[in-house]
């Protein structure tokens, strides 16, 4: 009964397991800065530099295979997906900012979010409205179908990330850190498989409404050639940054997010200021969990197909974005969302490679960025004390 | 009394931290806890914070138990900690800092009243109020730490070796602060290895040792013990 360690902070008596934790990232950096590492990286950097200005002369100068229209498309369909990345990407910053764990299960909110946008959509296009000819709901009022999908998608996801954090991680927050990184995998895999068992594997269409058809869009020529900017993209991607704004500001100005960057910093010291630490941690799963939510609707509208997996691609690459930009920076997290995007997306034209081998390129990335800069682009050295 | 702190005892682990031991500490008072490292001295603070359970024993606040209250409910009855090394947040401004000190302050009147008051007390701070905290030098900070400590409005303010690795005349500089801040009402709990200066200003001093009390009585009688003066004054006698 009453063992200090129940309660929310750390006591002197598990400094054992934060000392193991502590001689592990030690090692870690030790063997970055071993001999063998200092020889690898200007080597490695050297060749891969080399390889990139060798393919991109190659591509850009002596074939020029594609013209400015296909640039202008990849660019803008890159900066599409890397708008979601960046959505979920701040999933992940944001609880490793107040955990220093990876969410690996972020991915799996974002898919039961991709899921409740197109019920909703479905539930909206079967109530009928009357008039001549007869319509449904979705079309009849479409953009309030298309705010309530967006409210029902983010209040499910953020739902799921409450309880994931209270279910999951809650109980091992005294834990080594490994530990939570482990039930984080296994929370993916039950949601994966939870989400096969209730809403079958089959893979499911999204039902947009008539003004958000998919395919459809403006078109702009260049160089001769119609180049389709999709309603469905343009859409996504300003609403994307809208939320991106909208919780940097959250962060930044308000109290909640001064309590969550107190939280961050130190907990002990955010309690000594009345501040609720598991609350603040709570509804840093709820906020992550919202935006991730808002990511797997726009998912549904833009790609068109949902399924019981369909949070796992997007969950790695947002991981790769945040490492990208530097785990735990909020613009670090945005930054990097859209630049994978775009390098997904033109990346594998600007070097002659196969479009298909984006994801591989994606994941080279964070390779490269563990490899050479693990702190990120944006992010700094970890203080000892975070590490 | 405001604060009874009655026979409490807390382990961590299998380590005795603390062993039934009671201070109290009446209105308007400053009372010194000093002590070696390790004595338990921030084990009683932080246990008085709601931060650690004691196993036995309570802990009353105006004469109701606050033995099992949440930290942040303690903050709100007006108990506020400074805590030990300053930890000032290093990445928020001084005046977020701040804001956080008046985290559970509801009205935005108050909090305008409390800026001005600390400002007044701390120029320094003003000047800086929208430099990253951590960016301040060691005396700056704790004059920070101690500020935000104001930002609640404290009945009862804990502070936790608010000399710790400063020079000689800052130390004074915080001192004379710390009784200004008690002659406008606030009962002091005053947590320090710097025996002399801590009970050159308490009325009443505690001396631990080991988890437990030794020695307690009025700050000047303490001063003249032959044993305080052996262990933790350097051994000078001052008479």
């Amino acid at each position: 009964m009453n063992d200090p360690s129940s309660l929310p902070l750390t006591p002197k008596g598990n400094n054992n397991l934060q000392t193991n934790t502590n001689t592990a990232a030690k090692k870690l950096q030790a063997f970055q800065n071993s001999k063998f590492m200092k020889l690898l990286r200007p080597i490695l950097g050297v060749v891969v530099s080399l390889y990139i200005v060798f393919r991109l002369y190659q591509v850009l100068v002596v074939h020029q295979e594609y013209g400015a229209d296909t640039w202008t498309r990849l660019l803008i369909s890159g900066l599409i997906i890397g708008g979601v990345y960046s959505l979920i990407a701040i999933g992940y910053t944001l609880v490793y900012g107040i955990l220093f764990m990876i969410n690996f299960a972020h991915g799996e909110v974002m898919m039961f979010g991709a899921y409740a946008g197109l019920y909703s959509f479905w539930a909206f296009k079967i109530i009928p409205i009357a008039g001549d000819p007869p319509t449904n709901f979705l079309n009849a009022y479409p953009i309030l179908a298309i705010i309530l999908a967006f409210l029902i998608g983010m209040t499910v996801s953020a739902t799921m990330g409450f309880f994931l954090e209270k279910i999951a991680y809650r109980p091992l927050r005294k834990a080594p850190r490994l530990v939570p990184l482990i039930s984080a995998i296994g929370a993916s895999i039950f949601l994966q498989n939870a989400a096969m068992l209730l809403f079958s594997p089959q893979l499911r269409d999204v039902t947009n409404p008539d003004i958000l058809r998919r395919g459809a869009g403006w078109t702009i020529v260049i160089n001769g050639s119609n180049v389709i900017l999709p309603y469905t993209g343009v859409f996504t991607f300003i609403l994307s940054i809208l939320l991106l704004v909208g919780l940097y500001i959250l962060v930044r100005k308000s109290k909640l997010g001064r309590a969550m960057r107190a939280t961050a910093l130190d907990k002990k010291t955010a309690a000594l200021m009345g501040v609720d630490v598991d609350s603040t941690i709570s509804r840093t799963f709820i906020i992550s969990g919202a935006l991730a939510g808002a990511a797997g609707v726009m998912w549904g509208i833009h790609n068109g197909l949902v399924y019981y997996f369909v949070g796992f691609i997007p969950g790695i690459k947002a991981f790769t974005a945040a490492v990208l930009g530097g785990i735990g920076n909020l613009p670090g997290a945005m930054v990097g969302g859209l630049l994978l995007g775009i390098v997904e997306s033109m990346g594998p034209a600007a070097l002659g490679i196969d479009f298909q081998l984006k994801d591989v390129l994606s994941f080279l990335i964070l390779i490269f960025v563990l490899t050479f800069r693990p702190s990120g682009l944006l992010g700094e050295v970890l203080s000892e004390e975070k590490v | 009394m405001i604060l009874n702190v009655d026979n409490i005892s807390v382990n961590y682990g299998a380590i005795n931290a603390l062993r039934d031991i009671s201070f109290t500490l009446n209105e308007g008072e400053i009372v010194a806890l000093i002590g070696a490292n390790g004595a338990g001295k921030s084990t009683s603070l932080n246990t008085v914070s709601g931060l650690l359970r004691p196993t036995t024993g309570k802990v009353e606040y105006l004469g109701s138990d606050i033995t099992t209250v949440t930290p942040q409910a303690i903050v709100n009855l007006g108990i506020i900690q400074v805590p030990e090394g300053r930890k000032i947040f290093a990445k928020m401004s001084v005046w977020e800092n701040l804001e956080m000190g008046a985290y559970t302050v509801k009205d935005r009147k108050v909090i305008q009243e409390r800026y001005e008051m600390v400002y007044q007390k701390f120029p320094r701070l003003k000047e800086r109020r929208n430099q990253p905290g951590g960016t301040l030098s060691g005396g700056e900070q704790q004059m920070l730490a101690i500020a935000r400590g104001l930002m609640a409005g404290p009945k009862v303010l804990l502070l936790d070796e608010p000399s710790m690795g400063l020079s000689p005349i800052l130390v004074e500089q915080i001192f004379d602060i710390i009784q200004e801040i008690n002659k406008t009402g606030t009962s002091i709990l005053l947590v320090e290895q710097n025996a002399l200066m801590a009970l050159a200003i308490a009325d009443r001093g505690y001396v631990l040792d080991t988890g437990r009390i030794v020695l307690q009585g009025d700050a000047d009688d303490l001063l003249h013990n032959p044993t305080v003066i052996n262990a933790y004054l350097g051994g000078e006698t001052t008479d």
